[in-house]
């Protein structure tokens, strides 16, 4: 009896260990890909990775960073890209990192938020690795082999901001985003104050997740902001599709963020916020190669914007619901805010009426930033920590 | 409409992607197997389902396929539990994981299909009936199964002969199996159902209320609905009951926020578990049913 046990213990220690291999393989096969540019080895070729906190077709922020690290891929020289998608938001980036390293990976792209301590960390301990930031804002000193980079965000979206305030009828639009983050606070604030600025009686109805990515949560989400009243939604997700779908079956309108998913409801996409980071990472890498990253624009918090005519994230394409006059009004903003013009050009007001941006001056990206209130206009509370 | 109708609406639609995998989850653990796969269950029941509606067109069918997907995965912690003698909890977990990874390497190109979701579906009269009508009958298809499966669960359990070897193998299989009956077979037969349920329960948030596939887009939901029958003490009403209002709890959260009543997010975030948590202590101080004696053993000699 005991030793049929422990034969049978022994059988599935062996079984499990099949197993649970079988599964760690199928893990890291979903996680992992490698695509090479150029089939050389070593000889002058250079390895960057790039890490996703998601999905790489999650039709939002993730794709979008796979999308363009794909383009780096194909269009530069001598260049070897590997990426991990699925990384989640604590140590297991830093193994990461460590086993792109250990793959021959001189370049990093840590591109979720909360990534962050991670990247800097990992960068002030490899100092022959030069370790790239998404979203992250670092006040201090920087590592010569540190730099975070974003766009302002909200130039756009307050443009989506427009189009929403145009079509709505019940004037009430929806917003479900996930953590009531800097990014994202502006993002609301500048969709609607692009709303008002066509719509005087525009409100923006807010409500959070505490997830990037939990579709039944978006559903819920969507479902109240729609019996709410809202007939637009717009969301900062990192995934889009539930609040899209739940659009469609209401038959409300959809603004975009991250990538451009007018496919999964075409009639009902407005417009949207869509990231093109390809330029960008092929530009920061370029430094990196040509030996001037250390003190350069991307050795520090880069942010990239209309007016520099570098922004990352662009104005998606318009559905058939916005009107002809509407689109130019829209494309006449955005050459303005091109030109330098703000959206967040005071007076601005908080809910509660506090003066958020004095009347006549334009904030600066580090001010605004560092809004903490939503605008007038949006119902809805910032969740206190 | 107003905020509590809304709030009832979205977590009767919500809750069945709970309600039916716990009702799965109960069966399985009544004939002594603990399934915290259960989870990958229901993962794999949400992408079977979205990818057989890609496939046919049809949610409905697309549902079939979710069942069949849970149920597969449950055949295999069947396997490794009943016949490999395995560990249940450890068991649960590689099925979970396994899970977790196969929908992620087969699932990665459906996230950019669109399908035509389970549509709502209006019960005539029983509609019409002021205020609950329409909280109650109009929903998907899936809603209906759940309200039909509490019943047909406490009939099976309780009043059938079926019923009682299943619970007679959770408390002592020896005794069934002196009995001429095989303990084992029945085992794997309810963790089978309960893996088909939980595929079900999947294919409510896929092709049902959300109608989306993504990534791990149980976020969790199926340890909620294992967790569910254990503070229910395995009854199948309260197992219910705890399911709902976990779903309405996290309707509750978004609708609280729209009507612009602020509660710390901490809170707000925990509230479904805490909610069902105290309903469920509440609902059990008369006392319930204790864990049934042989579940998480493994039988040795016991055919």
């Amino acid at each position: 009896m005991l030793r049929k046990f422990t034969f049978l213990k022994r059988r599935l220690l062996k079984l499990f260990v099949t197993v649970g291999g079988v599964a760690s393989l199928l893990v890291t096969l979903a996680s992992c890909g490698t695509s090479t540019a150029s089939a050389s080895s070593s000889g002058g070729t250079t390895t960057v990775g790039f890490i996703m906190v998601g999905s790489r077709s999650d039709y939002g922020y993730n794709q979008a960073v796979y999308v363009a690290s794909q383009t780096v891929a194909k269009e530069m020289n001598n260049i070897k890209v590997i990426t991990a998608d699925n990384i989640p938001e604590n140590s297991s980036v830093t193994q990461t990192m460590q086993a792109m390293v250990n793959q021959g990976a001189k370049i990093i792209f840590a591109t979720s938020y909360g990534y962050f301590p991670y990247a800097l960390k990992f960068a002030k301990s490899h100092p022959t690795v030069t370790v790239l930031h998404q979203g992250g804002y670092l006040t201090g000193k920087f590592p010569a082999n540190f730099g975070t980079y974003w766009g302002e965000a909200f130039e756009p979206v307050s443009l989506g901001g427009m189009a929403a305030g145009s079509v709505t009828k019940t004037n009430k639009l929806g917003f479900v985003y996930a953590f009531p983050i800097p990014q994202t606070i502006d993002n609301i604030d500048a969709f609607e104050l692009g709303a008002q600025s066509v719509n005087p009686k525009a409100k923006t109805y807010v409500v959070n997740t505490s997830n990037w990515c939990d579709p039944l949560k978006q559903k819920e989400a969507a479902a109240a902001l729609l019996a709410q009243g809202a007939d637009v939604l717009s969301q900062h997700q990192d995934c889009q599709a539930a609040v899209i779908e739940a659009a469609k079956q209401a038959h409300a309108y959809v603004v975009g963020y991250h990538y451009d998913a007018s496919s999964l409801d075409p009639s009902g996409w407005l417009t949207g916020s869509v990231w093109n980071w390809a330029p960008l990472y092929k530009s920061i890498i370029s430094t990196i190669l040509s030996g001037h990253f250390k003190g350069s624009k991307y050795n520090a918090n880069f942010v990239g914007s209309f007016a520099a005519h570098n922004n990352p994230l662009v104005l998606a394409p318009f559905g058939k619901a916005v009107s002809p006059a509407m689109r130019s009004k829209i494309l006449a903003e955005e050459a303005k805010l091109k030109a330098g013009a703000s959206i967040f050009k005071g007076p601005i007001y908080c809910q509660n009426g506090q003066l958020l941006v004095p009347p006549g001056v334009t904030p600066t990206y580090a001010q605004i930033n560092n809004f903490s209130c939503f605008v007038k206009g949006v119902v809805g509370t910032i969740p206190q920590g | 409409m107003n905020g509590i109708e809304q709030t009832l609406i979205g977590g009767i639609a919500g809750g069945t992607a709970i309600v039916i995998p716990s009702l799965g989850e109960l069966t399985s653990e009544l004939a002594g197997i603990v399934n915290l796969g259960t989870e990958g269950c229901m993962l794999a029941g949400a992408l079977g389902a979205y990818a057989v509606t890609v496939a046919t067109g049809s949610a409905e069918i697309g549902v079939a396929g979710g069942a069949i997907a849970g149920a597969v995965f449950g055949l295999l912690h069947a396997y490794l539990t009943i016949y490999r003698k395995a560990d249940q909890l450890t068991s649960g977990l590689v099925v979970w994981f396994l899970a977790l990874g196969v929908t992620g390497v087969l699932g990665t190109s459906y996230v950019n299909d669109v399908i035509t979701p389970l549509p709502v579906i209006s019960i005539g009269g029983l509609s019409k009936v002021p205020w609950l009508g329409p909280i109650l009958f109009h929903q998907d298809l899936l809603v209906y199964v759940g309200y039909v499966l509490v019943p047909l669960i406490i009939f099976i359990l309780h009043r059938t002969r079926i019923g009682l070897l299943l619970r007679s193998t959770g408390e002592r299989p020896e005794v069934v199996s002196v009995a001429g009956n095989r303990p084992n077979l029945i085992q794997a037969t309810a963790v089978t159902i309960g893996a088909l349920l939980a595929g079900v329960g999947g294919a409510q948030l896929s092709v049902g209320y959300v109608g989306t596939w993504f990534d791990d887009m149980t976020s969790g939901y199926g340890f909620v609905a294992v967790a569910v029958v254990l503070f229910a003490s395995w009854k199948p009403l309260r197992v219910m009951v705890g399911a709902y209002i976990f779903g309405v709890a996290l309707s509750a959260e978004s609708v609280l926020q729209t009507n612009g009543i602020a509660i710390n997010q901490y809170l707000l975030d925990a509230l479904p578990y805490l909610v069902t948590l105290i309903a469920l202590v509440i609902v059990s101080r008369k006392g319930g049913r204790k864990a049934p004696e042989a579940l998480n053993r493994a039988l040795i000699d016991v055919t």
